[in-house]
């Protein structure tokens, strides 16, 4: 069938047709990740309502199920109110700065053995560059609203996601070491090798056992660099004002999509480098793309977990968690995983 | 014209232009934004070379990190314009000076294999290795040593920088984490028992 409507595209648009093939894959990307951020709102409230006793969501559509879909209706239909004195230019780029790095990382991502958009070398690399491009959304929020609040709120948060940046590229580091490549495709497919993968117990052969320092690491920092409860320094919804606090209507929920938006991506990240992406976890099933929405989801489900569960960190406990704890532990794990790989025991040749 | 050629106009037009706003801009923090520009088109520009991983550690460590830090620093100062612009005539020819300098210098380097400096060639990659693994490659064999005696550098300027902050500790009122967390309710509260005054 695919193969059907490629030449029939083909026959249409002639020498333009790769362009038009390649924007058709961005749109079968991009169309269900904003369709699973929205859905993903709608669970968080839903589970949270569940650990709380309570019902959460349920008054539009069966189940609550048009919930989502409502608020986005809802934020646009809102005005825009630009603060006098704000820099109005880059106050409205922000929201697209922080949003579009969550939706170019993408391109990289492999669904299965053949699926994905662009199969580059650096993929990795590419990754960590275009995520680390996010914190400009909030720095620049922060300062062009010309409010006091949203300025300290963009510093706080912005310092915050610096500081576990740096923890998780020690972790990606070690991933990298140990699958001797930095194209995700071939991180994934060095997982379903090994003693345990070879008896049928693939999912004991995934990165996430031999280097269970840098998972939990790499679990925590995703929580932190996402701003998310217990480390929602950046704004807690009730409690404390952040970057955004000046913007209203279309441009906070580009925030708010960034957000999730940037939760999906991270989770999918651990499900790739450390929970063997497409791979099947037992031998008797076959490897599919299925398995890797199963991780995905049991990560966010993770996020929306320890959000019910913990109370917040203190901002100079986030701070030394990250400076003090992490950063020795992955640089320590770095030298051990190094040994390791020389030593007769290598289990990653 | 190729299209290769015209993506590398698009880049360069975009990058000169960018550069220039860096010194023209009226406000630091715009003058920032449009040195990230200058990084992300140099790093499309260094791409078409198929430099893909200078480029890309190009925006991962000058626009991630460097430009952030940069920008925190730029935003938090209050930088009265008219006073800087103050002394510009006094300087320029000093400041002309440097710059020609600093050109010539830029231009003998660049030009480095044009007028035959070079001693020993840089090392051609093997055509079939990814260039991440080539650059690791003569970074672990051929250039050890420079590599390991920057690195070295590099961590001086980080305890340098460590111990500048650290010099006035005293006036932190940091806490201990290991005391916070050993405390007990019996450490911070007592219960008393009172006899109540008033009857019935």
């Amino acid at each position: 069938m695919v193969d059907a409507l490629q030449q029939l595209l083909q026959g249409v648009f002639g020498p333009v047709f790769p362009l038009v093939w390649t924007l058709l894959k961005i749109v079968l990307i991009i169309a269900p990740l904003l369709l699973g951020v929205a859905y993903l709102t709608f669970w968080e409230r839903k589970v949270i309502g569940w650990m709380q006793v309570r019902i959460g969501p349920n008054r539009v559509g069966p189940w609550g199920l048009i919930q989502p879909i409502a608020d986005g209706v809802k934020l646009l239909m809102k005005e825009i109110v630009i603060p006098s004195g704000a820099s109005k230019g880059i106050f409205l780029i922000a929201p697209m700065f922080a949003f579009a790095p969550a939706l170019a990382a993408w391109a990289v991502i492999p669904f299965n053995d053949t699926m994905v958009l662009a199969n580059v070398n650096a993929s990795l690399l590419y990754i960590m560059a275009v995520t680390s491009v996010g914190v400009y959304g909030i720095i620049l929020a922060g300062w062009s609203s010309n409010s006091k609040y949203a300025f300290l709120g963009g510093m706080r948060s912005a310092a915050q996601m610096i500081s576990y940046e740096v923890a998780m590229g020690l972790a990606l580091v070690v991933v990298l070491m140990v699958s001797n490549s930095l194209n995700l495709g071939d991180i994934v497919k060095a997982q379903g090798r090994g003693m345990f993968a070879d008896n049928g117990l693939g999912f004991l052969s995934w990165n996430w056992l031999p280097l269970l320092p840098m998972f939990v690491v790499y679990l925590i920092s995703i929580v932190a660099e996402t701003n998310r409860a217990p480390f929602d320094m950046a704004e807690g919804e009730s409690e404390i004002v952040g970057f955004h606090v000046e913007y209203s209507g279309m441009a906070f929920a580009v925030f708010f999509l960034a957000e999730y938006a940037n939760m999906i991506l991270v989770s999918t990240l651990t499900a790739v480098l450390f929970l063997g992406g497409w791979l099947s976890p037992v031998g008797f099933l076959p490897d599919s793309i299925f398995w890797l929405f199963v991780k995905i989801a049991a990560v966010l489900f993770f996020f929306l977990w320890i959000r019910a569960t913990f109370p917040r960190y203190r901002y100079d406990q986030i701070m030394r968690l990250g400076w003090k704890v992490f950063i020795p532990v992955c640089l320590i794990w770095l030298t051990v995983v190094g040994c390791w790989m020389m030593s007769p025991w290598n289990i990653w040749k | 014209m190729e299209f290769k050629t015209f993506v590398f106009y698009f880049f360069a037009a975009i990058m000169v232009f960018a550069a220039l706003r860096v010194i023209t801009a009226r406000n630091p923090v715009q003058a920032a934004l449009f040195l990230v520009l200058t990084f992300v088109s140099a790093s499309g520009i260094w791409m078409l070379l198929q430099a893909e991983f200078l480029a890309i550690a190009l925006v991962l460590v000058y626009v991630g990190a460097v430009m952030v830090l940069f920008l925190f620093v730029v935003m938090m100062l209050d930088i009265n314009l008219d006073r800087v612009r103050e002394g510009f005539w006094s300087y320029l020819p000093l400041g002309a000076i440097v710059a020609l300098l600093m050109v010539a210098e830029m231009g003998l380097v660049l030009g480095g294999n044009y007028f035959d400096l070079f001693e020993n060639k840089v090392p051609q990659a093997a055509a079939d290795a990814t260039n991440v693994m080539s650059v690791a490659r003569l970074m672990y064999t051929d250039y050890v040593y420079p590599v390991e005696l920057a690195s070295v550098i590099l961590l001086v300027g980080i305890v340098a920088a460590v111990v500048l902050t650290m010099r006035d500790r005293r006036k932190t009122k940091a806490v201990d984490p290991a005391t916070q967390v050993i405390v007990k309710a019996k450490d911070r509260m007592r219960v008393l028992q009172m006899p109540s005054e008033k009857q019935g």
